[in-house]
């Protein structure tokens, strides 16, 4: 699998959610789409869950270093 | 030797004579008379000062976007240029621009740049491209000491806790600014950031002039990243705006834009899990539920006396069987004692016990007459026990 977009996944995951609540699949195709499903939202979550921001600054040189955040 | 022109051939001239540039991007002040905005929707009227007057349209395609309606008595600035009108033999000015009385020189150049960039494309609504929906990193042009910045990291923080921000310093004031940000732009493109904020906080005409550089608003429009301009305060537009492919009102609006609510995009990624897991524990009961039906049939439920049954049917047939063949054997065995009792009456061996003699002659053929034998023959004869060879010596016919 290629690098899969967060909103690819999410959009894949609602879909996932939508034809199990239409019910229409068997029991083996819906634990097939569960798993599926599970997989997604583990993937949004790890993507969401960078608990700390990071926010750095370019200097002239081209070096990256942290910026710190002054409250005013 | 003196050759007339004639009025056409000199209409021409003047008209080529006019075609330089020194008349192709004029500027004039004056006031209005004969207005006239025509049913077609160009309008024609006439500017004029103390001394002089000059005749001026203004085409429908070009005055659609004015923000005024002008009026006799107006005094205005026009821009355009000088042509002919042939049939009449008439200059005129053909007005592309038209502002009211005041507008500075820097304004001036403004709407003269939006016209040609706008001309060349550059605002295209198809040029803009989606911003990312969820942003890996933000990159921010601006000022690293200004307020923009600080609004734009408070919001981008509250948003998305976890955003990752570079933040790519850069003039946004004075003669420097333009070539600044321009730099700043050719940076980022350099870095891993999958959206630029590019702007600085509100400031007059004079103070925004950075961001409707040319040079700059070419850059925005080229830049392989999607860019949010984020200038001043709402009703400040920049040329940069327009090239970028969102306008933002203020940074902080820029910032809102560019990521989503982490709490709200994990409160639904958690809602459509509950959903999922509810849909599929529902399908299970009603499977289970279908399954508890079946297994109530009899059949499922009592599988032995079922079997039982199956088990005496199947003696009560074989019982049957017993029956039926032994019958069958009885009556074949009378059918085989009669036939043997027949056969036995037919039996020549019988008849010879009787006294009776069979005579063969020597290929072995029955004689029944006494035709069937020559003296001198030799003849068999088959008795009750034992058999005789005999010589015929005589015989009656």
């Amino acid at each position: 699998m290629t690098e899969l977009k967060f909103e690819e996944a999410l959009a894949r995951l609602e879909e996932i959610v939508r034809s199990l609540e239409q019910g229409e699949s068997g029991l083996d195709e819906a634990l097939v789409l569960f798993e599926e499903g599970v997989k997604l939202a583990r993937f949004c979550n790890n993507k969401l869950d960078q608990a700390e921001a990071k926010i750095e600054i370019m200097l002239n040189e081209g070096q990256i270093e942290t910026f710190e955040v002054k409250d005013a | 030797m003196f050759q007339p022109l004639s009025v056409s051939e000199l209409t021409q001239q003047i008209k080529s004579a006019l075609a330089g540039p020194e008349f192709q991007s004029v500027a004039v002040e004056g006031e209005v008379s004969n207005f006239v905005h025509h049913r077609s929707g160009h309008m024609y009227f006439s500017l004029k000062d103390s001394k002089s007057r000059i005749k001026a349209v203004m085409f429908r395609s070009r005055n659609q976007r004015l923000q005024f309606v002008p009026a006799n008595g107006d005094t205005l600035i026009a821009v355009g240029s000088i042509g002919v009108y042939e049939p009449n033999g008439e200059y005129q000015l053909y007005v592309d621009l038209l502002f009211p009385q005041g507008i500075g020189e820097l304004h001036l150049a403004f709407e003269r740049l939006k016209e040609k960039l706008e001309g060349e494309g550059l605002f295209d609504a198809a040029r803009k491209r989606p911003l990312p929906f969820l942003p890996g990193r933000v990159g921010v042009i601006t000022s690293p000491s200004g307020a923009a910045l600080r609004d734009i990291l408070h919001v981008l923080t509250r948003r998305f806790p976890g955003v990752q921000v570079l933040i790519i310093p850069a003039l946004v004031q004075g003669d420097e600014a333009p070539a600044s940000l321009i730099a700043a732009l050719t940076m980022a493109q350099k870095t891993d950031v999958d959206v630029i904020i590019m702007g600085r906080g509100g400031g007059s005409f004079e103070e925004l002039a950075a961001f409707n550089d040319e040079g700059l608003v070419r850059a925005v429009a080229a830049s392989a990243i999607p860019v949010v301009s984020a200038c001043g305060h709402e009703t400040d537009f920049t040329l940069t705006d327009f090239a970028a492919d969102l306008r933002a009102p203020t940074p902080s609006a820029a910032a809102e834009l560019v990521v989503p609510l982490q709490q709200e995009l994990l409160e639904n990624i958690s809602s459509l899990q509950k959903r999922m897991a509810d849909s599929l524990r529902r399908k299970i009961q009603t499977d289970r539920r279908y399954l508890d039906k079946l297994s109530q049939s009899p059949i499922l439920q009592r599988p032995d006396s079922y079997l039982n049954q199956l088990r005496q049917r199947v003696d009560e047939l074989w019982t049957g069987l017993g029956r039926f063949q032994r019958h069958q054997v009885v009556l074949r065995r009378g059918k085989l004692h009669a036939a043997a009792g027949k056969l036995e009456a037919l039996s020549p061996l019988k008849t010879l016990g009787r006294g009776y003699a069979i005579c063969q002659n020597e290929r072995g053929e029955i004689l029944r007459a006494a035709e069937q034998a020559q003296e001198g023959d030799t003849v068999h004869i088959t008795l009750h026990k034992g058999s005789l060879s005999c010589t015929v010596e005589g015989r009656e016919t």
